[in-house]
């Protein structure tokens, strides 16, 4: 197992470096730059913006240079776009926000998603059913971009509950649109996985000879159906930590939340280089992370799976 | 104020002129809380006024620091951290009077303070986006000083005391003086920026001389400033904090308005009509001063067709402006024939004769030009028109488009980019039709006549005249520029260079409760400073 | 809404087993699917919905592109949907048919979503194939990329392939597409592996078929459930990341349009009164999504009879 940690570890140091070179160089293909703006710069005042940010030296050189400094000084340099401040102060900002409703999220999506699920299948086929997996029906296919809109006119304008957007050091009454609107396809997408495979699991022969030898059905759940019915849960995490990322933009965008996920977007457009390339940095880590955290998880839950 | 508020600038000195500050009419009651929040589009890209490049970010400045000269509510200009100042005989020295004000830190403000801020915005090491603004004033040496032939220390300014500040500029420039209200030439504490270096603009570092100190800002989220006691004028300021909400999306931001989070916000584009009739108490359309056109690429890259003068005016006199403004836009904004914003201070409206003309009779001009041209059924004529990302770009756009094919049967491509994209395209003259909108930097008709010079640099449409170049030199010196701006106007129309289509208006939603917002000020340059709330 | 790898290496598995003992699993599969009910009222809603797509047109009284000069300005008003005045969805906020609109973005959505997928499909099996047959030093390096690959944030990809190209349908297929085949490479490479060592596979080697050959006359065909079942449960994944490139406003270009610009535009404008706008286009949708994802769900059901 430890070998095997290993190995993914090692393997995701070439891969960063991949990450980094390919991102460098498609975003210098990107048509404009950075200082690209409605007024013209004129060449003798671009020419010193390029200097100051050492984008006049030849492109391998940048991007040696800007390794460099990842490496040896964990420095991601100045952002172009917010002049005042540099890229690590922008994601010490930004990134603690996206992970705490991040997270906040994904653990809400969890719970109530298996919860829901393991009800639908043993309730199978009663009212409970029918509702579970008609709200996951709904909600795995609203877009998030249109449900945030909708939250935000109902909460705020008609019943006025919460605030329409914000962080307030994640206050709670600020955190509840943001995490809704993030988790609820989610949620659904877990609820249906877990419920099939629950549903799979109850017909399996072990679980039928517990029922047979009499178990209280509680019991034949928590002790012996819920963990290898998690099995395709777990799987599914890996990617729905990457698509709650990409949903992140849109609850910045909508909540005014101050995550990195709309410094994400915006500085794609602004043609920030710094800030696209420390955030997708940050996003490859996180997702090599959490892919491997995801397949401990699943060894350990699996005893078939032996690295 | 309709005077010319050049040639009041150009007088000698400008004692005892009425400064500005919140005040209250007889018989209203101030509200016990005085914080006024607004909504931000985006996240403030830098608190450095040498640095900043936005709109935005220029409102925030002009709270946090206070340059030579400000504007009331009408766009006069009025002394700001001059008292007042005199223009040599040649017209070519100014020499500005501080008043006595501190910065928020206790320290006196001082000539040098101007110095160091004017040098640091053209110094090669600041590397400012916006150094041009000071060749654009005319500053001796600006130019060299950018482009590191000389020193910064060489620059024309100097402080002949701690209470005077000179200017030398190249050129006789009647606008000069208004030029300073803006964000580029405001001051900075040398010893504060020194001393912080990179950090100095974080809130609790920032120093300014403005009326407001910067408290609190949460990036994406908000920007806080609160009252300056050390402010010269700070008794008659009656606003104690001002909140910038930044809300990207102005559905949601217009949803948190109505929800009562915000005193301020944009309307989207038309939904003016609706709110007007729901909220009349809340709903303002003013001038603003931008020009909305469409560049012809008459360039080596464009499309042929259009270096044809009959062309591009049949191409403009089939845009139905009343339709783009009244039907799409519907925020009482100006339909467009010259490019000039006409409410412009000074500045007269040259008659424009399809100006008069109805649509009917524009639609059959434009036919027999288009025909003359050699284009018709038989031999239509396409062409392609590049907008940027925007929901109101894109609907006139569309509209443009549809009466070109139902009107003159020319087939039309929409090709729609992100704007570093469009404006990287259009820099480089790789375009056919270009959506532009330029925004003045002063209140002047030059700000807009300028930019079609062939020296101008934001010229991409690849026409020029020498005797447009004239106009606009000769008018700089003129006692009354009108009758060059309307030569030039009529120039500009006589080519079609462009396609005019609408001059702006802000259109924004404001709390009855807030008073003194200047909607009467071209240029919207609002200071918190002015404002005041009056109970419900 | 994304497709479970666990429940599609199974059906891989299933399937490849079924080959090798002789026995094709598409004989009683078709029985079974018919049997779904889920199933098969998602392909009649999918027949549905592309009747719609390709026939709508012809009963719609105005062009996608037409402005409807007596409605735009009081579209509130106006502007709803109504039998009478030919808009039977009602107009957008231009005054433009919500009809002719609808019928044209559903071409376009299903069209980025049957491609998209054709696209990673065809790039994942080949990809996938490749490295599992070949095997050794090159499969190794082959499925090290996908690893490095995987790693990347896909979304910031497509951001800058459709900036930098600039936005056109076809890029925004190949975008998609691309970006999309790297678990099916993983899961056909698998399948490969097991298949390479079956007498079939060394008969031909022996006979001197060429790699190519066997890979795409002998390998792939043997992967053809997989691929129609991820196939089917991919579309509706395109067309959901085509929705959200258009709401970044990256999409298809104007007077062009595709369900996720029509709801984008809706959304922003639904408390405006013109609720229509949205409804319209995001109930084709929804459907369209459930109607993917229930014959996907029923196809791969059907192929993997285990439990039943």
């Amino acid at each position: 197992m430890l070998n095997y940690i290993i190995k993914r570890l090692a393997i995701a140091v070439p891969t960063i470096l991949v990450l980094i070179v390919f991102s460098f160089l498609l975003m210098h293909a990107a048509p404009g730059g950075p200082f690209t703006s409605e007024r013209a710069v004129p060449p003798e005042i671009l020419a010193n913006l390029e200097a100051k940010y050492g984008l006049d030296q030849p492109l391998y050189m940048q991007i040696w240079t800007y390794i460099k400094n990842v490496v040896f000084h964990f420095d991601f340099g100045p952002s172009f776009t917010y002049k005042d401040r540099t890229v690590n102060e922008i994601i010490a900002q930004g990134f603690p926000i996206t992970l705490t409703y991040g997270s906040v999220a994904f653990v809400f999506a969890v719970i109530v998603g298996v919860s829901l699920g393991v009800a639908a299948a043993i309730y199978h086929n009663s009212w409970l059913d029918y509702l579970a997996v008609g709200i996951s029906i709904g909600a795995q296919v609203l877009p998030n971009f249109v449900m945030a809109p909708i939250l935000v006119l109902i909460f705020t304008l008609w019943l006025g509950w919460l605030p329409g957007g914000g962080w307030e050091n994640g206050e709670v009454k600020f955190l509840i649109m943001p995490v809704i609107a993030l988790s609820t396809s989610f949620m659904a997408s877990i609820a249906r996985i877990m419920r099939s495979s629950m549903l799979e699991v109850m017909n399996a022969n072990h679980i039928r000879t517990a029922r047979a030898k009499g178990l209280p059905t509680r019991q034949i759940i928590f002790r012996h159906a819920l963990k290898p019915a998690m099995l395709p849960v777990v799987s599914y995490l890996g990617p729905a930590f990457v698509s709650m990322i990409t949903g992140s933009v849109v609850i910045d965008m909508f909540f005014s939340t101050g995550g990195i996920g709309l410094f994400f977007v915006n500085a794609a457009l602004n043609r920030d280089y710094s800030v696209m390339m420390g955030i997708t940095i940050l996003i490859g880590v996180l997702t090599i992370l959490f892919n491997l955290v995801v397949d401990i998880i699943y060894a350990w839950i699996d005893p078939k799976i032996r690295y | 104020m309709k005077t010319n508020l050049f040639i009041s600038a150009a007088a000698c000195a400008l004692l005892a002129m009425p400064t500005m500050a919140a005040t209250p009419m007889e018989g209203e009651k101030l509200a016990a809380e005085q914080v006024y929040t607004y909504r931000l589009l985006d996240d403030i890209k830098s608190f450095d006024p040498q640095i900043n490049t936005d709109v935005e970010g220029s409102e925030i400045m002009r709270d946090l620091f206070e340059g030579l000269m400000n504007e009331d509510a009408t766009g006069g200009l009025v002394p700001g951290a001059a008292e007042s100042y005199t223009v040599s005989d040649d017209k070519l020295t100014y020499t500005f009077n501080l008043r006595d004000a501190k910065w928020s830190n206790g320290d006196p403000v001082t000539a040098n303070d101007f110095v160091y801020a004017w040098r640091r915005l053209v110094d090669p090491a600041t590397a400012s986006e916006y150094a041009w603004y000071m060749e654009l004033m005319g500053v001796k040496n600006a130019s060299k000083v950018v482009k590191g032939e000389v020193a910064p220390d060489q620059l024309g300014v100097r402080a002949v005391d701690d209470k005077t500040f000179e200017v030398t500029i190249d050129t006789a420039l009647p606008y000069f003086a208004a030029m300073t209200v803006h964000g580029s030439t405001f001051p900075v504490n040398q010893k504060v920026v020194e001393t912080h270096g990179s950090e100095w603009t974080k809130p609790g570092n920032l120093v300014g001389n403005g009326a407001y100190v910067l408290t609190e800002y949460r990036s994406g989220e908000r920007v806080v400033r609160e009252r300056n006691p050390m402010y010269w004028d700070d008794a008659n300021t009656i606003i104690e904090k001002t909140v910038g909400l930044i809300v990207n999306d102005e559905n949601i931001a217009l949803t948190r308005y109505l929800a009562g989070e915000m005193d301020q916000t944009d309307i989207p584009a038309g939904q003016y009509p609706r709110l007007k009739a729901e909220l009349p108490d809340d709903t303002y359309s003013y001038p603003r001063s931008c020009s909305y056109i469409y560049w012809f690429n008459q360039g080596e890259k464009g499309n042929p067709a259009l270096k044809d003068a009959r062309v591009r005016k049949a191409l403009s006199y089939t845009i139905d402006r009343e339709v783009v403004v009244d039907r799409i836009l519907q925020g009482g904004q100006y339909q467009s024939y010259n490019f000039t914003h006409q409410k412009t201070a000074g500045f007269e409206l040259p008659e424009i004769d399809y100006a008069s003309w109805t649509q009917a009779e524009r639609d059959a001009k434009a036919k027999e030009l288009l025909a003359e041209a050699g284009y018709g059924p038989d031999n239509p004529l396409s062409v392609k028109i590049s907008y940027n990302t925007d929901e109101a770009h894109k609907k006139i756009a569309i509209a443009v488009s549809q009466f070109w094919k139902q009107k003159l049967g020319v087939n039309t491509e929409l090709a729609n980019s992100e704007w570093k994209v469009h404006t990287t395209n259009m820099q480089n003259g790789d375009y056919e039709i270009a959506r532009y909108a330029w925004c003045g930097d002063y209140n002047e008709a030059s700000t807009y006549l300028d930019l079609m010079t062939s020296y101008s640099g934001h010229n991409v449409s690849g026409w020029s005249d020498p005797e447009y170049d004239k106009l606009m030199k000769d008018s700089k010196t003129m006692a009354d520029p009108n009758p060059n701006y309307a030569a030039g106007e009529q120039l500009l129309a006589d080519n079609m260079v462009f396609a005019p289509i609408y001059q702006y208006t802000g259109i924004i939603m404001l709390k009855p409760e807030v008073k003194g917002f200047p909607i009467d000020n071209l240029m919207q340059n609002w200071y918190s400073r002015e404002l005041y709330i009056v109970e419900k | 809404m994304l497709i479970e790898q666990d429940k599609m290496e199974n059906l891989a598995d299933a399937l490849v087993a079924a080959e090798v003992k002789g026995r094709s699993p598409w004989v009683d599969a078709r029985k079974r699917f018919f049997n779904n009910k889920a199933a098969v009222a998602g392909l009649i809603v999918l027949i549905c919905v592309g009747l719609f797509a390709f026939l709508g047109g012809y009963f719609a009284k105005f062009s996608n592109d037409e402005i409807d000069f007596m409605v735009i300005g009081q579209v509130a008003q106006l502007g709803g949907p109504s039998i009478s005045s030919g808009h039977y969805f009602g107009t957008d906020d231009l005054g433009r048919d919500m009809f002719a609109r609808v019928v044209q973005g559903t071409q376009i959505s299903l069209m980025v979503g049957v491609v998209g997928a054709a696209i990673a499909v065809i790039a994942g099996t080949l990809y996938g194939a490749t490295a599992g047959y070949v095997g050794g030093r090159i499969d190794n390096i082959m499925m090290r990329i996908v690893d490095i690959l995987m790693a990347i944030p896909y979304m910031f990809v497509l951001i800058l392939l459709l900036v930098i190209f600039g936005r056109s349908i076809s890029m925004l297929f190949v975008g998609i597409g691309l970006l999309s085949w790297l678990e099916m490479s993983r899961i056909v490479r698998g399948q490969t592996l097991t298949l390479k060592n079956k007498e079939f596979i060394e008969a031909a080697q022996a006979t001197g078929v060429s790699s190519f050959k066997i890979i795409t006359r002998h390998i792939v065909p043997n992967l053809l459930g997989v691929v129609a079942v991820y196939a089917t449960l991919l579309v509706p994944l395109m067309i959901l990341t085509e929705s959200f490139i258009s709401f970044l406003g990256l999409g298809v270009q104007e007077p062009l349009t595709s369900w996720g610009a029509l709801i984008s535009e809706g959304a922003g404008t639904m408390q405006y009164g013109t609720l229509w706008q949205l409804a319209f286009p995001l109930f084709f949708f929804v459907i369209t999504l459930f109607g993917f994802y229930f014959v996907g769900d029923g196809l791969r059901d059907a192929l993997d009879p285990k439990d039943r």
